[in-house]
């Protein structure tokens, strides 16, 4: 006969199995058709590219000497590719300025929204969140309308007298910069907000009871208290920003290339599919660095609060 | 102490925040003003005109994009939210069990990888499938949406299955309802705006996909992003500010509609 405790321990080893069935069909998908394959593109960094693209199976570190080397064609020594180092560099100030960008104009922001009253919150929450969810090429092509040569800020300088020709932004590293903030601002407000609309102000009053200054308030009681929502708003728009392709293929054009296109580019006229994936994995690299840092913090201050 | 003292306030932040809501909506506001531009060029104004519509509704490759990206979008959303339903029962309402954290980072792991390394993960992986099997249709790019909208759509439906709890389901077990029975009177309707939120927002975000599109895509499959994206680099025209602003209705539609599903929590 089966003791009470094994027919509860039966029970529980056939709801684990059935929560395993029901989660099967998601997770397959996910591994059929998200992380497995990234697994491949590791193995492919490591092959010799073939001649119209695609690979030959054959062993080669070359693709992983390439991503910062050059070897040179006569003698075969190597330098410092200094394309690939100026585009690595380039992806990566881009993504810290529009991570400190958005830092700076959506805090600011979060802290408006949260301080309203309860009824008009979700208002200005919808407002937010609507240009989170409209397409990103759109709010792109919005952003390129607005600066390019014959765009609204052009014109109207020109009709002022302050300018006499129109400034050049399109195509450059600001025109990228500029694009970056403008459609990645909703994803470092969103983090701040919920973390703000948590903050208890009966702290900031207690600050003011003992002679802190506005400033003293916000860097030693609200900033620490949001740092959460800081950090993974942060980390919203850093991964993406570091990935980003729409925004430099758009407002970029062909020179200022970042990350995401030169790796397309090895995919397509550079028919270096090693290299590609090589650049791929150098990119989930920065990525998974960058989340480590985030998992560490955000687990030393939910000790710290909570 | 100033008399109309408020511990909330902090120099320059209401400054700030307006401007920043000015700026998130005024290109959004030029673009769908010169959509009914009547001159050709997207610099002038010359006069209120519809024609950029009817170019845009007359324009094949225009129709074909928009009904494949409600088609792969419509599958994908509908598919993802049935798995991500099923993922969201089996990861909740339950105390901690072997694999279950490997559960929730498999579940969000589309959403660590920059979209460019999925795409070009997927380009390599389907392009040994279509060699392998000859199949080039629009199932690969069924699939990959599907995989991607999984996390999304899982959001709102954990979300609302974590607010519910198993008092309910018991009273019914105990007045002999099977367990099929019990999730389909009971589990299932209390779910349900969890469910349709979680299948608008995947519809969304499939129609939304530009980059894993541009790369999974075989020829003659554009779906509405990726051919607007052809069009952006070939040169401007206000055909595209038609098609944005039909777009952009659409999706604040959707928003709207999501956003109230969602706050209505009882």
């Amino acid at each position: 006969m089966a003791t009470a405790e094994e027919v509860a321990k039966a029970a529980e080893r056939r709801d684990v199995r059935d929560r395993w069935l029901l989660s099967a069909p998601a997770l397959l998908v996910i591994f059929l058709a998200a992380t497995g394959p990234l697994l491949i593109v590791l193995v492919y960094s490591f092959l010799t590219p073939g001649s119209y693209g695609d690979v030959k199976w054959q062993f080669s570190p070359e693709a992983w000497i390439s991503v910062f080397l050059e070897r040179d064609i006569f003698d075969d020594t190597l330098s410092i590719a200094a394309a690939h180092v100026t585009i690595f560099l380039r992806s990566i100030k881009l993504s810290v300025v529009t991570t400190i960008a958005t830092l700076v104009l959506g805090f600011p922001t979060a802290y408006f929204m949260a301080t309203r009253s309860e009824k008009t919150r979700d208002l200005w929450l919808f407002l937010i969140t609507i240009p989170f969810w409209t397409n990103l090429l759109i709010r792109t092509f919005a952003v390129l309308q607005i600066i390019r040569n014959e765009g609204i800020i052009n014109t109207i300088l020109l009709k002022l007298g302050i300018i006499s020709a129109p400034i050049q932004i399109l195509y450059t590293d600001t025109a990228i910069l500029i694009g970056m903030a403008y459609v990645y601002l909703p994803l470092m407000v969103l983090p701040i907000y919920a973390s703000m609309e948590k903050l208890d102000f009966r702290l900031v009053e207690a600050g003011y009871d003992l002679y802190a200054s506005r400033f003293q308030v916000l860097r030693r009681i609200i900033f620490p208290l949001v740092k959460p929502g800081v950090i993974a708003g942060s980390i919203l728009v850093f991964i993406p920003a570091l990935g980003a392709y729409v925004t430099p293929s758009v407002l970029g054009g062909g020179k200022n290339m970042m990350l995401s296109n030169l790796i397309e580019l090895q995919f397509g006229q550079g028919r270096n599919w090693p290299l590609g994936s090589a650049l791929s994995i150098a990119v989930m690299i920065i990525v998974m660095v960058a989340l480590l840092a985030y998992v560490r913090n955000a687990g030393r201050s939910g000790v710290r609060h909570g | 102490m100033a008399k109309n003292f408020s511990i909330k306030h902090q120099p320059g932040f209401t400054a700030i925040a307006a401007t920043c809501f000015i700026v998130l909506y005024l290109p959004i506001i030029v673009l769908v003003i010169y959509a009914f531009n009547a001159a050709s060029s997207t610099s002038e104004w010359g006069g209120f005109s519809l024609k950029w519509f009817q170019s845009a509704w007359q324009n094949t490759q225009v129709v074909d994009a928009t009904l494949r990206s409600f088609q792969i979008g419509s599958i994908a959303a509908v598919l993802s939210t049935i798995f991500a339903t099923m993922a969201a029962l089996a990861t909740t309402r339950t105390a901690p069990y072997p694999g279950l954290t490997f559960k929730y980072a498999a579940i969000n792991q589309p959403l660590m990888v920059p979209e460019i390394v999925t795409g070009v993960a997927l380009l390599i992986f389907f392009s040994r499938i279509k060699i392998f099997t000859g199949y080039s249709g629009i199932g690969y790019l069924v699939a990959a949406h599907t995989a991607f909208c999984i996390p999304f759509a899982y959001l709102p439906i954990r979300a609302r299955l974590e607010n519910m709890d198993l008092t309910l389901e018991r009273a019914a077990a105990d007045l002999y309802a099977t367990p099929w029975k019990a999730f389909r009177r009971i589990t299932l309707p209390l779910l349900w705006p969890g469910i349709l939120a979680g299948l608008m927002l995947a519809f969304v975000i499939s129609l939304d996909d530009v980059v894993i599109t541009e790369f999974v895509k075989s020829g003659g499959q554009d779906t509405l992003p990726t051919y607007m994206l052809g069009q952006i680099r070939r040169g401007i025209t206000p055909e595209i500010n038609a098609i944005s602003t039909a777009f952009l209705l659409l999706s604040v539609a959707i928003v709207t509609l999501f956003f109230f599903v969602s706050r209505k929590r009882d």
